[in-house]
Protein backbone atom coordinates (compact mmCIF):
# COMPACT_ATOMS: atom_id res chain seq x y z
CA UNK A 1 0.00 0.00 0.00
CA UNK A 2 1.38 3.34 -1.06
CA UNK A 3 0.95 5.61 2.06
CA UNK A 4 0.98 9.48 2.06
CA UNK A 5 1.61 11.05 5.68
CA UNK A 6 0.74 14.65 6.02
CA UNK A 7 2.51 16.25 8.62
CA UNK A 8 3.53 19.58 10.71
CA UNK A 9 6.21 21.44 12.46
CA UNK A 10 4.87 23.08 15.79
CA UNK A 11 6.01 24.48 19.33
CA UNK A 12 6.09 21.86 21.55
CA UNK A 13 3.63 22.74 24.07
CA UNK A 14 4.49 20.38 26.78
CA UNK A 15 8.03 21.58 26.09
CA UNK A 16 7.17 25.08 26.16
CA UNK A 17 5.53 28.30 28.14
CA UNK A 18 3.60 30.11 25.02
CA UNK A 19 4.28 33.65 25.38
CA UNK A 20 2.97 36.41 23.41
CA UNK A 21 5.40 38.64 21.49
CA UNK A 22 5.64 42.54 22.43
CA UNK A 23 3.57 43.27 19.17
CA UNK A 24 0.69 40.99 20.32
CA UNK A 25 0.80 39.70 16.76
CA UNK A 26 2.53 36.14 17.04
CA UNK A 27 3.80 34.37 20.11
CA UNK A 28 7.37 34.48 21.01
CA UNK A 29 8.32 31.91 18.83
CA UNK A 30 12.48 32.69 19.18
CA UNK A 31 12.86 30.09 22.44
CA UNK A 32 10.97 27.56 21.61
CA UNK A 33 11.55 24.08 21.02
CA UNK A 34 9.72 22.70 17.63
CA UNK A 35 8.78 18.97 16.78
CA UNK A 36 6.41 17.02 14.87
CA UNK A 37 3.02 17.62 15.87
CA UNK A 38 2.47 14.41 17.95
CA UNK A 39 -0.98 13.42 16.42
CA UNK A 40 1.41 13.13 12.92
CA UNK A 41 3.82 11.38 14.92
CA UNK A 42 1.41 8.80 15.66
CA UNK A 43 0.13 8.57 11.86
CA UNK A 44 3.60 7.69 10.79
CA UNK A 45 3.87 5.16 13.12
CA UNK A 46 0.23 3.82 11.85
CA UNK A 47 2.05 4.00 8.57
CA UNK A 48 5.06 1.65 9.06
CA UNK A 49 3.21 -1.01 10.74
CA UNK A 50 0.90 -0.96 7.87
CA UNK A 51 3.57 -1.20 5.59
CA UNK A 52 5.27 -3.94 7.36
CA UNK A 53 2.66 -6.35 7.07
CA UNK A 54 0.95 -5.05 3.98
CA UNK A 55 4.17 -3.97 1.94
CA UNK A 56 4.36 -0.71 0.20
CA UNK A 57 5.77 2.16 1.27
CA UNK A 58 5.63 4.85 3.64
CA UNK A 59 5.89 9.12 2.18
CA UNK A 60 5.66 11.96 4.72
CA UNK A 61 4.63 15.50 3.37
CA UNK A 62 5.06 18.83 5.14
CA UNK A 63 3.51 22.20 3.75
CA UNK A 64 6.40 24.56 4.72
CA UNK A 65 9.75 26.16 4.56
CA UNK A 66 13.48 24.36 4.39
CA UNK A 67 13.28 24.79 8.57
CA UNK A 68 10.16 21.96 8.37
CA UNK A 69 13.14 20.05 6.64
CA UNK A 70 13.79 18.54 10.17
CA UNK A 71 10.81 16.93 11.10
CA UNK A 72 10.80 15.03 8.03
CA UNK A 73 14.48 13.63 8.69
CA UNK A 74 13.29 12.62 11.74
CA UNK A 75 10.32 10.65 10.41
CA UNK A 76 12.69 9.25 7.83
CA UNK A 77 14.78 7.80 10.61
CA UNK A 78 12.08 6.22 11.85
CA UNK A 79 10.96 4.21 8.66
CA UNK A 80 9.68 6.32 6.30
CA UNK A 81 10.37 5.76 2.40
CA UNK A 82 10.70 9.71 1.74
CA UNK A 83 10.71 13.02 2.66
CA UNK A 84 8.72 15.71 0.83
CA UNK A 85 8.79 19.57 1.29
CA UNK A 86 6.13 21.74 -0.12
CA UNK A 87 7.23 24.67 -0.38
CA UNK A 88 6.59 27.83 -1.79
CA UNK A 89 6.37 31.85 -1.37
CA UNK A 90 2.78 31.54 -2.76
CA UNK A 91 1.88 29.40 0.13
CA UNK A 92 2.60 32.17 2.51
CA UNK A 93 -0.76 32.40 4.79
CA UNK A 94 -2.90 30.15 3.87
CA UNK A 95 -5.74 29.36 5.60
CA UNK A 96 -6.67 25.36 6.50
CA UNK A 97 -8.29 25.24 2.81
CA UNK A 98 -4.92 26.75 1.43
CA UNK A 99 -2.79 24.29 3.04
CA UNK A 100 -5.44 21.61 1.89
CA UNK A 101 -4.91 22.44 -1.90
CA UNK A 102 -1.22 22.32 -2.19
CA UNK A 103 -1.66 19.10 -0.99
CA UNK A 104 -4.78 17.89 -2.64
CA UNK A 105 -2.02 18.92 -5.64
CA UNK A 106 0.44 16.64 -4.37
CA UNK A 107 -1.76 14.05 -4.10
CA UNK A 108 -2.93 14.34 -7.58
CA UNK A 109 0.49 14.10 -9.17
CA UNK A 110 1.12 10.96 -7.77
CA UNK A 111 -0.66 7.87 -6.90
CA UNK A 112 -1.52 7.24 -2.82
CA UNK A 113 -4.18 4.24 -1.62
CA UNK A 114 -4.57 5.82 1.55
CA UNK A 115 -3.60 9.48 3.38
CA UNK A 116 -3.09 10.09 7.07
CA UNK A 117 -3.02 13.40 9.09
CA UNK A 118 -2.37 13.65 12.82
CA UNK A 119 -6.00 14.84 13.95
CA UNK A 120 -5.56 18.13 14.77
CA UNK A 121 -2.34 20.68 15.20
CA UNK A 122 -1.23 22.39 18.59
CA UNK A 123 -2.25 25.91 16.20
CA UNK A 124 -4.91 23.97 14.26
CA UNK A 125 -8.57 22.79 14.67
CA UNK A 126 -8.72 19.69 12.69
CA UNK A 127 -9.72 20.69 9.46
CA UNK A 128 -7.13 19.97 6.85
CA UNK A 129 -7.93 15.67 6.66
CA UNK A 130 -11.67 16.69 5.88
CA UNK A 131 -11.31 19.07 3.87
CA UNK A 132 -8.31 17.43 1.27
CA UNK A 133 -10.60 14.28 1.22
CA UNK A 134 -13.67 16.54 0.15
CA UNK A 135 -11.40 17.77 -2.53
CA UNK A 136 -10.43 14.71 -3.83
CA UNK A 137 -13.97 13.01 -3.38
CA UNK A 138 -12.24 10.52 -1.30
CA UNK A 139 -14.08 9.10 2.11
CA UNK A 140 -12.63 10.65 5.03
CA UNK A 141 -13.09 9.52 8.93
CA UNK A 142 -11.14 11.63 12.08
CA UNK A 143 -10.66 11.01 14.99
CA UNK A 144 -9.52 7.42 13.74
CA UNK A 145 -7.81 4.48 16.70
CA UNK A 146 -7.44 1.78 14.79
CA UNK A 147 -6.75 0.53 11.05
CA UNK A 148 -7.20 -3.41 10.12
CA UNK A 149 -6.35 -4.02 6.13
CA UNK A 150 -9.27 -5.92 5.20
CA UNK A 151 -7.58 -6.62 1.40
CA UNK A 152 -6.72 -4.18 -0.96
CA UNK A 153 -9.36 -2.56 -1.91
CA UNK A 154 -11.32 -1.17 1.96
CA UNK A 155 -9.85 -1.34 5.90
CA UNK A 156 -11.69 -1.95 8.95
CA UNK A 157 -11.59 1.27 11.46
CA UNK A 158 -12.68 2.80 14.66
CA UNK A 159 -13.28 6.03 15.37
CA UNK A 160 -12.96 7.71 18.90
CA UNK A 161 -16.59 8.96 20.06
CA UNK A 162 -17.73 9.98 23.40
CA UNK A 163 -17.58 8.33 26.61
CA UNK A 164 -14.40 5.69 25.33
CA UNK A 165 -17.04 4.25 23.04
CA UNK A 166 -15.61 3.16 19.34
CA UNK A 167 -17.75 3.62 16.63
CA UNK A 168 -16.60 1.05 13.84
CA UNK A 169 -17.17 1.68 9.99
CA UNK A 170 -15.74 0.17 6.88
CA UNK A 171 -14.20 2.46 4.02
CA UNK A 172 -13.16 2.12 0.64
CA UNK A 173 -9.32 2.95 -0.27
CA UNK A 174 -8.38 5.17 -1.88
CA UNK A 175 -9.10 7.58 1.82
CA UNK A 176 -8.30 10.58 3.93
CA UNK A 177 -8.30 9.40 7.73
CA UNK A 178 -7.16 11.26 10.92
CA UNK A 179 -5.30 9.92 13.45
CA UNK A 180 -6.08 10.02 16.87
CA UNK A 181 -2.88 9.77 19.39
CA UNK A 182 -2.74 6.13 21.63
CA UNK A 183 -3.73 4.52 18.02
CA UNK A 184 -0.49 3.14 18.51
CA UNK A 185 3.09 3.29 20.81
CA UNK A 186 5.27 5.54 18.31
CA UNK A 187 9.00 3.46 18.21
CA UNK A 188 11.72 5.83 19.36
CA UNK A 189 13.92 7.56 16.95
CA UNK A 190 17.79 8.18 18.67
CA UNK A 191 20.13 10.51 17.06
CA UNK A 192 22.00 7.98 15.58
CA UNK A 193 19.46 7.83 12.93
CA UNK A 194 18.85 10.99 12.70
CA UNK A 195 22.41 11.46 11.92
CA UNK A 196 21.74 8.45 9.10
CA UNK A 197 19.27 10.81 7.30
CA UNK A 198 20.92 14.10 7.68
CA UNK A 199 22.28 14.12 3.72
CA UNK A 200 19.66 12.35 2.30
CA UNK A 201 17.91 14.43 -0.35
CA UNK A 202 14.46 16.10 0.73
CA UNK A 203 12.84 16.72 -2.79
CA UNK A 204 10.88 20.21 -2.75
CA UNK A 205 7.65 20.99 -5.06
CA UNK A 206 6.24 24.45 -5.80
CA UNK A 207 3.13 25.81 -6.81
CA UNK A 208 3.63 25.12 -10.44
CA UNK A 209 5.50 21.67 -9.72
CA UNK A 210 2.16 20.34 -8.28
CA UNK A 211 -0.10 22.51 -10.96
CA UNK A 212 -1.87 24.55 -7.74
CA UNK A 213 -3.06 27.78 -9.10
CA UNK A 214 -1.72 30.52 -6.84
CA UNK A 215 -4.80 32.23 -6.94
CA UNK A 216 -6.26 29.51 -4.83
CA UNK A 217 -3.79 29.45 -1.73
CA UNK A 218 -1.60 32.39 0.22
CA UNK A 219 -3.00 34.77 2.19
CA UNK A 220 -5.33 36.69 -0.40
CA UNK A 221 -7.29 33.47 -1.20
CA UNK A 222 -7.69 32.91 2.93
CA UNK A 223 -10.91 33.14 3.97
CA UNK A 224 -10.23 32.90 7.88
CA UNK A 225 -7.39 35.36 8.61
CA UNK A 226 -5.72 35.53 12.62
CA UNK A 227 -5.68 39.10 13.61
CA UNK A 228 -3.96 38.97 16.97
CA UNK A 229 -2.50 37.15 19.55
CA UNK A 230 -3.70 37.31 23.61
CA UNK A 231 -3.80 35.74 26.55
CA UNK A 232 -7.02 34.58 27.82
CA UNK A 233 -8.95 35.36 31.40
CA UNK A 234 -10.92 32.55 32.31
CA UNK A 235 -12.32 32.23 35.58
CA UNK A 236 -10.61 33.97 38.45
CA UNK A 237 -7.59 31.89 38.40
CA UNK A 238 -6.66 29.86 41.23
CA UNK A 239 -4.67 31.44 44.86
CA UNK A 240 -0.93 30.06 44.66
CA UNK A 241 0.53 28.65 47.70
CA UNK A 242 3.95 29.67 48.29
CA UNK A 243 6.57 28.40 50.43
CA UNK A 244 8.74 25.31 51.02
CA UNK A 245 6.83 22.24 49.53
CA UNK A 246 6.22 20.48 53.13
CA UNK A 247 4.97 24.31 53.95
CA UNK A 248 2.63 24.16 51.12
CA UNK A 249 1.65 20.38 51.72
CA UNK A 250 0.52 21.50 55.42
CA UNK A 251 -1.29 24.40 53.74
CA UNK A 252 -3.23 21.84 51.23
CA UNK A 253 -4.00 19.28 53.95
CA UNK A 254 -6.11 22.01 55.90
CA UNK A 255 -7.89 23.25 52.82
CA UNK A 256 -8.62 20.01 51.72
CA UNK A 257 -9.67 19.03 55.26
CA UNK A 258 -11.87 22.18 55.06
CA UNK A 259 -13.23 20.74 52.01
CA UNK A 260 -14.08 17.31 53.76
CA UNK A 261 -12.24 15.45 51.51
CA UNK A 262 -10.04 14.36 54.13
CA UNK A 263 -11.05 12.41 57.22
CA UNK B 1 -26.45 40.67 8.10
CA UNK B 2 -28.38 38.54 5.18
CA UNK B 3 -26.93 34.92 5.72
CA UNK B 4 -29.35 32.98 6.97
CA UNK B 5 -27.89 30.76 9.99
CA UNK B 6 -28.66 26.89 9.91
CA UNK B 7 -27.84 25.16 13.38
CA UNK B 8 -26.73 21.44 12.99
CA UNK B 9 -29.18 19.58 15.56
CA UNK B 10 -27.12 16.28 17.42
CA UNK B 11 -29.48 14.17 18.42
CA UNK B 12 -29.67 10.48 20.24
CA UNK B 13 -32.39 8.03 20.86
CA UNK B 14 -34.86 10.88 20.66
CA UNK B 15 -33.29 13.23 22.47
CA UNK B 16 -31.21 16.51 21.34
CA UNK B 17 -27.96 16.71 22.65
CA UNK B 18 -26.30 19.98 24.60
CA UNK B 19 -25.11 21.84 21.88
CA UNK B 20 -28.93 22.25 20.68
CA UNK B 21 -29.54 25.31 23.00
CA UNK B 22 -25.79 26.78 22.65
CA UNK B 23 -25.76 26.76 19.29
CA UNK B 24 -29.03 28.82 19.20
CA UNK B 25 -27.15 31.22 22.08
CA UNK B 26 -24.45 31.53 19.25
CA UNK B 27 -26.73 31.99 16.50
CA UNK B 28 -27.83 35.43 18.55
CA UNK B 29 -24.28 35.98 18.92
CA UNK B 30 -23.66 36.79 15.50
CA UNK B 31 -27.26 38.46 14.79
CA UNK B 32 -29.13 39.08 17.77
CA UNK B 33 -31.89 40.07 14.81
CA UNK B 34 -31.37 36.49 13.77
CA UNK B 35 -34.25 33.41 13.18
CA UNK B 36 -32.03 30.44 13.08
CA UNK B 37 -32.79 27.23 11.91
CA UNK B 38 -32.66 24.28 12.56
CA UNK B 39 -31.52 21.32 10.61
CA UNK B 40 -32.07 17.18 11.70
CA UNK B 41 -31.38 14.28 9.85
CA UNK B 42 -32.60 10.75 10.50
CA UNK B 43 -35.21 8.13 10.06
CA UNK B 44 -38.78 7.30 11.45
CA UNK B 45 -40.90 8.39 15.06
CA UNK B 46 -37.39 9.11 16.79
CA UNK B 47 -36.92 12.11 13.72
CA UNK B 48 -40.26 13.66 14.03
CA UNK B 49 -40.08 13.42 17.82
CA UNK B 50 -37.04 15.87 18.13
CA UNK B 51 -38.21 18.08 15.50
CA UNK B 52 -41.17 18.67 17.08
CA UNK B 53 -39.35 18.98 20.47
CA UNK B 54 -37.16 21.77 18.71
CA UNK B 55 -40.19 23.84 17.75
CA UNK B 56 -40.17 25.01 21.42
CA UNK B 57 -37.12 26.89 20.60
CA UNK B 58 -35.89 26.88 16.90
CA UNK B 59 -38.87 29.24 14.80
CA UNK B 60 -38.03 26.98 11.96
CA UNK B 61 -37.06 23.13 12.20
CA UNK B 62 -35.71 21.25 8.39
CA UNK B 63 -36.55 18.01 9.11
CA UNK B 64 -34.50 15.69 6.38
CA UNK B 65 -35.65 11.99 6.82
CA UNK B 66 -34.28 9.01 5.17
CA UNK B 67 -33.29 5.19 6.04
CA UNK B 68 -30.12 5.66 5.64
CA UNK B 69 -29.50 8.73 7.64
CA UNK B 70 -30.92 6.37 10.62
CA UNK B 71 -27.44 6.26 12.09
CA UNK B 72 -25.57 9.89 11.49
CA UNK B 73 -22.57 8.87 8.97
CA UNK B 74 -21.16 12.48 8.27
CA UNK B 75 -20.38 11.65 4.69
CA UNK B 76 -24.22 10.65 4.11
CA UNK B 77 -25.21 13.44 6.51
CA UNK B 78 -22.99 16.00 4.34
CA UNK B 79 -24.58 14.91 1.04
CA UNK B 80 -28.19 15.54 2.22
CA UNK B 81 -27.09 18.83 3.89
CA UNK B 82 -25.10 20.14 0.34
CA UNK B 83 -28.76 19.56 -1.63
CA UNK B 84 -31.21 21.39 0.85
CA UNK B 85 -29.17 24.13 2.27
CA UNK B 86 -28.86 27.65 0.21
CA UNK B 87 -25.39 29.11 -1.33
CA UNK B 88 -24.23 31.63 1.01
CA UNK B 89 -25.92 29.90 4.00
CA UNK B 90 -24.38 30.05 8.12
CA UNK B 91 -23.78 26.35 9.32
CA UNK B 92 -22.86 25.76 13.05
CA UNK B 93 -21.73 22.77 14.26
CA UNK B 94 -20.52 21.29 17.31
CA UNK B 95 -16.92 21.00 17.42
CA UNK B 96 -17.13 17.47 18.63
CA UNK B 97 -16.85 13.87 17.27
CA UNK B 98 -19.13 14.42 14.93
CA UNK B 99 -18.62 17.85 13.98
CA UNK B 100 -15.08 17.18 13.27
CA UNK B 101 -16.19 14.46 10.95
CA UNK B 102 -18.79 16.64 9.05
CA UNK B 103 -17.72 20.29 9.23
CA UNK B 104 -14.32 20.73 7.30
CA UNK B 105 -15.57 18.52 4.13
CA UNK B 106 -18.85 20.09 3.90
CA UNK B 107 -17.20 23.67 3.69
CA UNK B 108 -15.76 22.78 0.81
CA UNK B 109 -18.87 20.45 -1.12
CA UNK B 110 -20.29 24.68 0.22
CA UNK B 111 -17.44 26.42 -1.11
CA UNK B 112 -17.73 28.35 1.98
CA UNK B 113 -15.26 29.13 4.82
CA UNK B 114 -14.72 27.11 7.66
CA UNK B 115 -13.53 27.78 11.24
CA UNK B 116 -12.79 24.88 14.15
CA UNK B 117 -13.45 25.31 17.59
CA UNK B 118 -14.55 28.48 17.96
CA UNK B 119 -14.57 29.72 21.78
CA UNK B 120 -16.02 32.91 21.38
CA UNK B 121 -18.19 35.43 18.85
CA UNK B 122 -17.96 39.29 18.66
CA UNK B 123 -20.33 39.91 15.73
CA UNK B 124 -20.14 40.44 12.53
CA UNK B 125 -18.21 43.37 10.71
CA UNK B 126 -19.06 44.28 7.34
CA UNK B 127 -18.86 40.53 5.13
CA UNK B 128 -16.14 39.37 8.12
CA UNK B 129 -17.44 37.52 10.89
CA UNK B 130 -15.32 37.88 14.16
CA UNK B 131 -14.65 34.78 16.28
CA UNK B 132 -12.11 33.40 19.36
CA UNK B 133 -10.33 31.06 19.08
CA UNK B 134 -7.72 29.34 21.35
CA UNK B 135 -4.53 27.74 20.25
CA UNK B 136 -1.58 25.76 21.77
CA UNK B 137 -3.67 23.83 24.47
CA UNK B 138 -5.54 27.25 25.35
CA UNK B 139 -2.28 28.79 26.52
CA UNK B 140 -3.00 31.75 24.17
CA UNK B 141 -6.13 32.76 22.26
CA UNK B 142 -6.61 34.32 18.60
CA UNK B 143 -8.99 36.78 17.38
CA UNK B 144 -10.17 35.21 13.61
CA UNK B 145 -11.51 37.08 10.76
CA UNK B 146 -13.57 34.72 9.04
CA UNK B 147 -15.35 35.91 5.90
CA UNK B 148 -18.64 35.59 4.63
CA UNK B 149 -19.00 35.94 1.14
CA UNK B 150 -19.75 32.47 0.31
CA UNK B 151 -20.83 31.52 3.47
CA UNK B 152 -19.61 29.51 6.37
CA UNK B 153 -19.16 26.33 8.30
CA UNK B 154 -18.43 27.02 11.77
CA UNK B 155 -17.70 24.42 14.27
CA UNK B 156 -18.01 25.53 18.20
CA UNK B 157 -16.90 24.12 21.38
CA UNK B 158 -19.11 22.59 23.29
CA UNK B 159 -20.13 24.36 26.74
CA UNK B 160 -18.36 27.63 25.59
CA UNK B 161 -21.83 29.23 24.49
CA UNK B 162 -24.11 29.69 27.46
CA UNK B 163 -27.68 28.80 26.44
CA UNK B 164 -29.83 32.07 26.65
CA UNK B 165 -32.50 32.06 28.94
CA UNK B 166 -36.78 31.60 27.58
CA UNK B 167 -36.12 31.72 24.06
CA UNK B 168 -39.44 30.29 22.92
CA UNK B 169 -40.77 29.73 20.00
CA UNK B 170 -43.47 28.54 18.67
CA UNK B 171 -42.04 27.30 15.38
CA UNK B 172 -42.66 24.72 12.28
CA UNK B 173 -41.30 21.63 10.96
CA UNK B 174 -40.46 22.11 7.43
CA UNK B 175 -39.88 18.29 5.53
CA UNK B 176 -37.42 18.73 3.39
CA UNK B 177 -36.54 15.01 2.67
CA UNK B 178 -37.92 14.95 -1.05
CA UNK B 179 -34.87 17.08 -2.03
CA UNK B 180 -32.16 14.83 -0.19
CA UNK B 181 -32.61 11.90 -3.16
CA UNK B 182 -30.11 8.69 -2.90
CA UNK B 183 -27.26 8.68 -0.73
CA UNK B 184 -24.27 6.52 -1.24
CA UNK B 185 -21.32 6.22 1.35
CA UNK B 186 -17.79 5.02 0.60
CA UNK B 187 -17.88 4.36 4.41
CA UNK B 188 -20.13 2.46 6.32
CA UNK B 189 -21.11 2.47 9.93
CA UNK B 190 -20.95 -1.31 11.26
CA UNK B 191 -21.61 -1.05 15.09
CA UNK B 192 -20.26 0.66 18.25
CA UNK B 193 -18.11 -0.78 20.81
CA UNK B 194 -18.54 0.29 24.67
CA UNK B 195 -15.14 0.59 26.70
CA UNK B 196 -13.95 -1.84 28.57
CA UNK B 197 -15.19 -1.59 32.65
CA UNK B 198 -11.65 -1.00 34.94
CA UNK B 199 -10.85 -2.26 38.22
CA UNK B 200 -12.14 0.79 39.90
CA UNK B 201 -15.11 3.33 39.16
CA UNK B 202 -13.63 6.89 38.69
CA UNK B 203 -16.82 8.13 38.13
CA UNK B 204 -17.99 7.15 41.62
CA UNK B 205 -15.03 8.52 43.73
CA UNK B 206 -14.81 11.69 45.99
CA UNK B 207 -11.43 12.35 45.62
CA UNK B 208 -9.19 11.90 42.93
CA UNK B 209 -5.48 12.18 42.34
CA UNK B 210 -4.75 12.69 38.89
CA UNK B 211 -2.35 13.01 36.67
CA UNK B 212 -1.16 14.18 33.10
CA UNK B 213 1.98 14.25 31.11
CA UNK B 214 4.24 15.59 33.92
CA UNK B 215 4.26 12.38 35.18
CA UNK B 216 6.71 11.69 32.86
CA UNK B 217 7.04 7.97 32.94
CA UNK B 218 5.37 4.72 33.75
CA UNK B 219 7.81 4.22 37.24
CA UNK B 220 6.43 7.29 38.40
CA UNK B 221 2.70 6.75 38.59
CA UNK B 222 3.24 4.67 41.81
CA UNK B 223 4.19 8.49 43.55
CA UNK B 224 0.04 9.13 43.05
CA UNK B 225 -0.78 5.83 43.85
CA UNK B 226 0.90 5.89 47.02
CA UNK B 227 -0.98 9.71 47.71
CA UNK B 228 -3.57 8.68 47.06
CA UNK B 229 -3.83 5.46 49.16
CA UNK B 230 -3.11 7.71 51.96
CA UNK B 231 -5.86 10.04 51.06
CA UNK B 232 -8.33 7.32 50.88
CA UNK B 233 -8.43 8.23 46.68
CA UNK B 234 -7.90 6.63 43.88
CA UNK B 235 -5.67 7.66 40.88
CA UNK B 236 -7.28 9.01 37.60
CA UNK B 237 -5.29 10.51 34.26
CA UNK B 238 -5.50 12.57 31.44
CA UNK B 239 -5.28 11.45 27.65
CA UNK B 240 -1.43 11.13 27.27
CA UNK B 241 -0.84 8.76 30.48
CA UNK B 242 -3.54 6.94 28.46
CA UNK B 243 -1.99 6.87 25.03
CA UNK B 244 1.53 5.79 26.46
CA UNK B 245 -0.16 3.11 28.13
CA UNK B 246 0.94 3.77 31.46
CA UNK B 247 -2.95 3.43 32.82
CA UNK B 248 -6.14 1.74 31.28
CA UNK B 249 -8.56 3.72 29.70
CA UNK B 250 -10.80 3.52 32.39
CA UNK B 251 -8.99 5.76 34.54
CA UNK B 252 -9.33 8.89 31.93
CA UNK B 253 -10.81 12.12 33.27
CA UNK B 254 -12.04 13.51 29.95
CA UNK B 255 -14.59 13.99 26.37
CA UNK B 256 -13.25 10.90 25.08
CA UNK B 257 -12.55 9.28 28.60
CA UNK B 258 -15.18 9.50 31.61
CA UNK B 259 -17.39 12.03 33.18
CA UNK B 260 -16.48 12.37 37.11
CA UNK B 261 -17.77 14.46 40.01
CA UNK B 262 -15.49 14.15 42.52
CA UNK B 263 -15.31 16.49 45.68
CA UNK B 264 -11.65 17.41 45.60
CA UNK B 265 -9.91 16.64 42.51
CA UNK B 266 -5.59 16.57 42.18
CA UNK B 267 -4.88 17.54 38.98
CA UNK B 268 -0.96 17.17 39.28
CA UNK B 269 1.18 17.83 35.83
CA UNK B 270 -2.16 18.22 33.40
CA UNK B 271 -2.24 21.04 31.60
CA UNK B 272 -5.81 21.54 31.41
CA UNK B 273 -7.22 21.08 27.68
CA UNK B 274 -10.95 21.64 27.57
CA UNK B 275 -11.89 18.25 26.40
CA UNK B 276 -10.41 17.29 29.61
CA UNK B 277 -12.06 19.84 31.66
CA UNK B 278 -15.50 18.62 29.59
CA UNK B 279 -14.96 15.61 31.83
CA UNK B 280 -15.25 17.34 35.36
CA UNK B 281 -18.63 18.06 36.37
CA UNK B 282 -20.15 18.90 39.98
CA UNK B 283 -17.91 22.19 40.89
CA UNK B 284 -15.15 20.27 42.32
CA UNK B 285 -12.84 21.70 44.61
CA UNK B 286 -9.53 21.88 41.91
CA UNK B 287 -6.02 21.78 42.73
CA UNK B 288 -3.69 22.29 39.92
CA UNK B 289 -0.33 21.29 40.79
CA UNK B 290 2.23 21.95 37.37
CA UNK B 291 5.26 23.47 36.89
CA UNK B 292 4.40 25.97 33.76
CA UNK B 293 2.78 28.98 35.60
CA UNK B 294 0.74 29.57 32.01
CA UNK B 295 -0.84 26.42 32.26
CA UNK B 296 -4.64 26.59 31.52
CA UNK B 297 -5.53 24.53 34.76
CA UNK B 298 -4.31 27.10 37.12
CA UNK B 299 -7.24 29.28 35.49
CA UNK B 300 -9.89 26.82 37.07
CA UNK B 301 -8.62 25.61 40.05
CA UNK B 302 -9.53 26.93 42.93
CA UNK B 303 -5.89 26.25 44.75
CA UNK B 304 -2.36 26.19 42.69
CA UNK B 305 1.21 25.31 43.48
CA UNK B 306 3.53 26.03 40.68
CA UNK B 307 6.33 23.14 40.80
CA UNK B 308 7.23 19.72 39.95
CA UNK B 309 5.00 17.52 40.75
CA UNK B 310 7.53 14.49 40.83
CA UNK B 311 8.68 16.66 43.85
CA UNK B 312 5.83 17.52 45.82
CA UNK B 313 3.81 14.81 45.80
CA UNK B 314 5.88 12.46 48.18
CA UNK B 315 6.05 15.25 50.09
CA UNK B 316 2.25 15.55 50.85
CA UNK B 317 2.01 11.68 50.92
CA UNK B 318 4.79 12.07 53.93
CA UNK B 319 3.10 15.13 55.97
CA UNK B 320 -0.04 12.81 55.51
CA UNK B 321 1.36 9.97 56.96
CA UNK B 322 3.23 12.00 59.48
CA UNK B 323 -0.40 13.20 60.81
CA UNK B 324 -2.16 9.60 60.72
CA UNK B 325 0.40 8.62 62.86
CA UNK B 326 -0.25 11.17 65.47
CA UNK B 327 -3.80 11.42 65.57
CA UNK B 328 -3.20 7.22 66.22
Amino acid sequence: MEILVCARRVPDTSENEIQLNSAGNDIERDDLVYSINEPDNYAVEEALQIVAKSGGNVTVATVGTDEDEEILRREMAMGANQGVLLSDDAFNGSDGKGIATVLKGFVQKNKFDLVLTGVQAEDGGAQVGGMLAAMLDYPFASLVNSIEVLDGTKLKISREIEGGNREMSEIDLPCVLSIQTGINEPRYVGMRGIRQVASLEIPTYGASDLGVDTAAVGEAAANVKRDDYFVPVLGKGAEILEGTNEEIADKLIELMKAKGGLQ
Amino acid sequence: MTARIFAYIVHKGGVVDDSTAELFAAAKKIDPAASPTAIVTGSGAELDAVCNSLTASYPEVWKLASDSLAYPNAELVRQALVKVLPAGSLVLLPHNHFGIDLGPGLSVKLNAAFVPDVVGIDGVDGTNLKVIRQEFGGQVSTHVRCNLASGAVINLRPGAFKPADGAAASGKVVDKSAEIGALTAKRRYLTTIAPETGDVDITKEAVLVSVGRGIQEKDNISIAEELAEAMGAVVSCSRPVVDAKWLPKSRQVGSSGQTVKPKIYLACGISGSFQHLAGLKGNPFIVAINKNPKAPIFQVAEVGIVTDMLEFLPELTNRLRAMKQVSV
